[in-house]
């Protein structure tokens, strides 16, 4: 008996689809369901009030307002640090070097980076930052180390980015008597910039979502950030401290909510635009 | 006494250990139309890249010998490459708008040099567009991106690209490979137009277009130059077998 059980072509290609189009849906139901539960339970608590005020007793009343506030200087100061950091990284990898062996140590260090947990990163920057250089809990100390924490994140996009700018494109570059630097800021970046923007979303989304290596570095003071060096409760921490100490359910969900809008938001926005700038720059 | 602008002297080139070039010797005329011919990889191309250093850019890419532009022995290390590049402008096989408008392509090379007065770049591209025969085409929406255009509009813009450079060379690689025949007429008359100012090496792979626009040519075989000559003396009596059966058709 070696006559192994089959399905006619047909059949299995029937098969086949339905369980990857149930396996596709359970992905997104996953997502459906966190969207649903969230906003369910925290678009109730969405008030002006909510949004501008600053909290009060410990977070049990008022709104977050200093929390939205930190959480924007914090990415700020990320995006400020770790853009050119990595899309410098990028074009050197891409455009300044021949591969070869320190092009993939270099990779392999990025790519090592993008795997350390994040509250190691919290402990590396507590260490070197708010300890060694002693800037405290602060934003500036957050700061820097969410833009270590999303480095990886740019420096991969970027070079993929920039590697699929035609190489023709840099050729008649070149013919045309442009020095390298030109090249790259002339023709490369232009073509490359949708997808290096899309990068930087991606590292605003964790940014504003990253917990671990934020309470570490900028603390969790709730008074409303002075400077960079003041100690400031980004919303992630806010929720997690909220919701940990059981101070109020109800208010941590309205953050969570709001966490969750700002970042399907930026999404939204940036690939409407980018999508616009794609069709503006090939088919206009 | 013809006036020599460029003389390629023992010149060779190789990519790693594998020589695409060997030992080549000729000069090239100014103000002439030299054409050079030959089957697939005979290192024609190689050739246009290794008079303007574009083959700087492949790595592994060496050579030996000297190629001397009005005198300059442009693989001495302190020449100047860009510089170089401009004024040997290169027109290639696949036409390469940039992904920006038509008169942004034009512009390209000046604006690199630091040129911003818009007045002057307004004459300048007007300028180039008509010689390269676009002009009539495309005056209505030189704000449109140039993939917009089709292939023969988008090697004459490649054409008119180059003559923004204002440069004394031009070096074109099968320019019309793509091209349907009125498009390749159309790029073959300016050629001949464009000779009164510019020495011009047009490599082909159709040998007919050499016999058409070419005051001399040379062939070229397996890394060799097999001869060079008038054109109508290759193309009616060849002094090498060679040449003969590659322009009869025999291989190629």
């Amino acid at each position: 008996m070696t006559r192994k059980f089959r399905l006619r072509p047909r059949a299995e290609q029937k098969v086949v689809q339905f369980f990857l189009y149930l396996l596709t849906s359970l992905a997104i139901l996953v997502l459906v369901f966190i969207l649903v539960v969230i906003l369910k339970n925290g678009l109730p608590q969405l008030s002006l009030e909510f949004l501008t005020k600053n909290p009060v007793h410990m977070g049990k009343e008022g709104g977050i307002f200093s929390t939205i506030v930190a959480t924007i200087y914090l990415t700020f100061i990320a995006l400020l640090v770790a853009t050119p950091l990595g899309v410098g990284t990028a074009i050197y990898l891409t455009e300044y070097t021949f591969e070869g062996k320190i092009t993939r140590i270099i990779r392999f260090g990025a790519e090592c980076l993008a795997g350390i947990p994040s509250i190691i990163f919290g402990l590396f920057g507590f260490i070197l930052f708010v300890n060694k250089l002693k800037f405290g809990w602060s934003i500036l100390s957050g700061g820097l180390t969410l833009a270590f924490m999303v480095l990886p994140t740019i420096i991969r996009t970027s070079e993929e980015a920039i590697k699929s700018v035609p190489a023709a494109y840099r050729l008649v570059s070149y013919s045309l008597g442009s020095t390298r630097w030109q090249t790259v800021t002339r023709v490369v970046l232009p073509s490359a910039a949708p997808g290096i923007v899309t990068g930087v979303i991606l590292s605003i989304g964790r940014s504003i979502g990253e917990t671990a290596a934020v309470i570490f570095t900028a603390g969790s003071a709730l008074h409303l950030p002075s400077s960079i060096f003041s100690s400031a409760r980004t919303m992630s921490v806010h929720f997690y401290i909220l919701a940990r100490e059981g101070i109020s359910m109800s208010k941590a969900y309205g953050t969570a909510a709001v966490l969750v809008i700002s970042i399907l938001l930026i999404n939204i926005v940036t690939y409407y635009l980018m999508g616009k700038y794609i069709r503006q720059s090939s088919s206009e | 006494m013809k006036d020599i602008a460029i003389q390629v002297i023992n010149f060779s080139h190789f990519y790693g250990q594998q020589p695409s070039l060997k030992n080549l010797n000729l000069d090239i005329y100014r103000k002439e139309i030299l054409g050079i011919i030959g089957p697939a990889r005979s290192g024609k191309s190689t050739f246009l890249t290794c008079l303007n250093r574009l083959n700087d850019l492949v790595p592994g890419s060496r050579v030996s010998g000297k190629i001397l532009v009005d005198g300059l022995d442009i693989y001495q290390p302190e020449v100047e490459v860009a510089a170089l590049r401009r004024r040997l402008g290169m027109v290639f096989a696949t036409p390469v708008p940039l992904p920006m408008s038509i008169y942004d392509n034009i512009a390209f090379g000046p604006r690199l040099q630091g040129q911003t007065d818009r007045q002057e770049l307004d004459h300048l591209v007007e300028d180039c567009l008509e010689k390269a025969g676009l002009w009539a085409e495309v005056k209505d929406r030189l704000k449109t991106s140039a993939l917009k255009l089709s292939g023969g509009q988008q090697q004459r813009l490649c054409l008119a690209r180059v003559l923004a450079l204002k440069p004394e060379y031009i070096l074109l690689d099968e320019p019309t490979s793509g091209l349907d025949p009125i498009s390749t007429m159309k790029i073959e008359d300016t050629l001949l137009l464009l000779k009164k100012d510019y020495t011009i090496v047009l490599v082909t792979n159709n040998t007919k277009q050499a016999a058409r626009v070419a005051d001399r040519t040379a062939f070229f075989l397996m890394g060799e130059l097999v001869e060079v000559n008038e054109t109508d003396i290759i193309f009616t009596r060849p002094s090498d077998k060679r040449t003969e059966n590659y322009i009869e058709g025999k291989f190629g």
